[in-house]
């Protein structure tokens, strides 16, 4: 995949950027809050005396100097993926745990949605760039004007009241039918019943931005030189849009759709909050709701850590199949 | 979008002379600057007029804003949950033409005071990112060198932060108010504009008057005050319009997320509300929504219209 060195230095960049990150996390959570202590317990309403405060300040290891002794704690500890206890949410249970309990179905959701927005959204923009202007060029645009103007929560409630509360098509909340204990096939049914509506919400979130991407990528690779020369050469219309336009068009398309993906995990968050869907949003949100901030930390942490490796990716993947990046 | 007819010579308004007015009358540089941008502007909006879509949204928006103005004029004990007289949870009737909600409250006076917050945060948290990002990028793109390597630097930092994670991380931190808000959704937003702005700088520094310029012996000030930055600003308009859309929708689903101020009504918060109740007051979820659906949408579109009226290259798109 690429050259060594081009390889080598995105991974460097990564890194770089990731170390930033983490930088940025222990400045956000020790150092902005005037009283880390207070702070990091006002969640749990504790009343403390003094005994306890100088307790909790050893275990936080606050009593030592902030420079470097609390930053190269909080580094290793970060590094040994120790992230302390969750205060409120799951109280006195290892963050990771809670955490990665949570993370699966949040990939299933945000997974599935961005394959089929990417899938639809490209199918769209290649239909309406190639006819630039027609009849299905101009519905799409407003198709998708109208869904990147919504909040994602609200499309989320309006298709909940359509298609739970009033057809009763699919469950109101949830992940998966409680008490029912499903195995095999019926689990599976059960899965996907309670995961289509947050799924087609964000995919009808997303879709109008893709298909915005995939049309204007391929609006530019149809004035290339190229594309006259197929022409000129007698190529038919449908080979120049399927072999020489749409192929070059979509390595920029799909390199920006990896970067969405890691915000896409974020837009997951009011979703997964309308349909009490229990992942990293409904999650976050409950961290919100009882200030469990070990736990916002390390999503936080997770969000960007996504980010950065998806861009990695992106990167990679492109200077693959154009190494003409890889000189720039 | 229909392009405008082309013309043999090209464009007329981009070279037809305006006519002259009482352009020798005018004496003082300061007078024909004045009229040179008073041309500019009118020519600007018979550009702008064409763009249905911008005329569309131009007129969302003043709608919004006479909604706005009329919630800080307007008695605002309507929405005060302790001052309630009507009944709970009633649907639309004469007397509550959107209905009432679990308190009692008009739903329709929620929804007009909540406008008054929603333009509030969407207008002020722009124009710290604009601030931001503009200074970052003008910066950045004169200078060039090891301060532009560094600007960017942050700016790509910024750019792969999760702005809503970082938001409610911040939001949580910072507290639960309307300054909070604001400066949250201000200073997590401002990496795109820095970007396009000191695309534009860069273009800009290579053109012939900025050489004339230096050769008269303007200073770096004088460049960035008289030149970059009256010539990027059409950019960076264009932007903050766009950059409200994204505010306003970062508000909403902040307050959603139960982050913002509760003293204040605003749409994100009604729909946090209305949450509980989907099955038995639909309207209490449908207006909200409705009233941040519109003036987003009232934004991008007055923001492609804009961009499209500035650039002439995607004009021909």
């Amino acid at each position: 995949m690429g050259s060594r060195r081009y390889v080598l230095k995105k991974v460097a960049q990564a890194l770089l950027t990731l170390f930033f990150v983490l930088v940025f996390n222990f400045f956000l959570f020790r150092i902005l809050p005037s009283d880390p202590v207070k702070f990091l317990t006002r969640g749990a309403g504790l009343q403390i005396n003094a005994v306890e405060q100088q307790e909790l300040l050893r275990e936080f290891g606050l009593d030592k100097p902030v420079f470097p002794a609390q930053f190269i704690d909080y580094m290793g500890d970060t590094l040994r993926l120790d992230f302390g206890t969750s205060l409120t949410v799951q109280s006195g249970r290892p963050v990771l745990e809670v955490f990665t309990g949570f993370m699966w179905p949040t990939l299933l959701l945000v997974g599935v949605s961005t394959v089929t927005a990417a899938l639809l959204g490209i199918w769209m923009g290649i239909r309406a760039g190639w006819r630039r202007g027609g009849y299905f060029d101009r519905t799409s645009m407003g198709v998708s004007l109208v869904f990147y103007s919504m909040p994602e929560f609200w499309l989320g409630m309006l298709l909940l009241i359509l298609f739970s509360v009033n057809l009763g098509w699919f469950p109101v909340a949830g992940r998966e039918t409680l008490g029912a204990n499903y195995t095999g096939f019926a689990a599976f049914a059960d899965t996907l019943n309670h995961l289509f509506l947050p799924a087609l919400t964000l995919t009808l979130a997303y879709m109008g931005e893709y298909y915005l991407v995939m049309r204007s990528s391929l609006l530019d690779v149809l004035g290339e030189d190229f594309i006259q020369t197929a022409r000129a050469k007698g190529v038919r219309e449908k080979l120049v849009l399927n072999r020489h336009a749409v192929r070059n068009a979509l390595l920029p398309t799909i390199s920006l759709i990896a970067l969405s993906f890691g915000f896409v995990l974020g837009g997951a968050i009011t979703v997964e909050v309308v349909f009490s869907y229990k992942g990293l949003g409904g999650l976050t949100y409950e961290a919100i709701q009882s200030q469990d901030f070990p736990l916002l930390q390390a999503i936080f942490l997770f969000a960007s850590a996504a980010v950065i490796f998806m861009n990695l990716l992106a990167d990679l993947v492109y200077g693959h199949f154009d190494p003409r990046v890889q000189e720039a | 979008m229909q392009a405008p007819p082309l013309r043999p010579g090209g464009d007329p308004q981009l070279i037809a002379p305006e006519p002259p007015e009482s352009l020798p009358e005018l004496r003082s540089p300061r007078r024909i600057r004045w009229t040179r941008r008073r041309i500019a502007l009118k020519r600007f909006w018979r550009q702008y007029r064409r763009s249905k879509m911008g005329m569309i949204g131009l007129a969302i928006l003043i709608f919004f804003i006479g909604m706005a103005i009329f919630a800080v004029v307007a008695d605002p004990s309507g929405a005060d949950p302790s001052k309630t007289s009507g009944p709970v949870l009633s649907p639309p009737s004469r007397e509550y033409p959107l209905g009432t909600d679990n308190f009692g409250l008009s739903v329709l006076t929620l929804v007009i005071q909540g406008s008054k917050i929603s333009l509030l945060v969407g207008l002020t948290a722009s124009v710290i990112s604009m601030s931001i990002g503009a200074t970052v990028g003008i910066v950045a793109g004169y200078r060039g060198g090891a301060i532009d390597t560094f600007l960017m630097r942050i700016t790509d930092f910024g750019l792969v932060i999760p702005w809503l994670v970082l938001a409610i991380v911040l939001a949580s931190i910072i507290g639960q108010s309307l300054g909070a808000i604001i400066l949250v959704i201000g200073v997590t937003s401002w990496p795109a504009t820095a970007r396009l702005v000191r695309a534009q700088v860069l273009s800009i520094r290579e053109r012939p008057y900025i050489e004339r310029a230096r050769a008269l012996g303007a200073s770096n000030r004088h460049m960035i005050w008289h030149h970059v930055l009256p010539n990027s600003m059409p950019v960076i308009f264009a932007n903050t319009i766009l950059t409200i859309a994204i505010a306003i929708l970062s508000e909403a689903a902040l307050t959603f997320l139960g982050l913002g101020d509760p003293t204040n009504p605003s749409w994100g918060s009604m729909l946090n509300t209305a949450q509980r109740f989907l099955n038995n007051a639909v309207w209490m979820a449908i207006w909200p929504g409705l009233a941040i659906f519109l003036a987003v949408m009232a934004f991008n579109l007055l923001g492609d219209g804009l961009q499209e009226a500035l650039s002439p290259v995607l004009r021909q798109r």
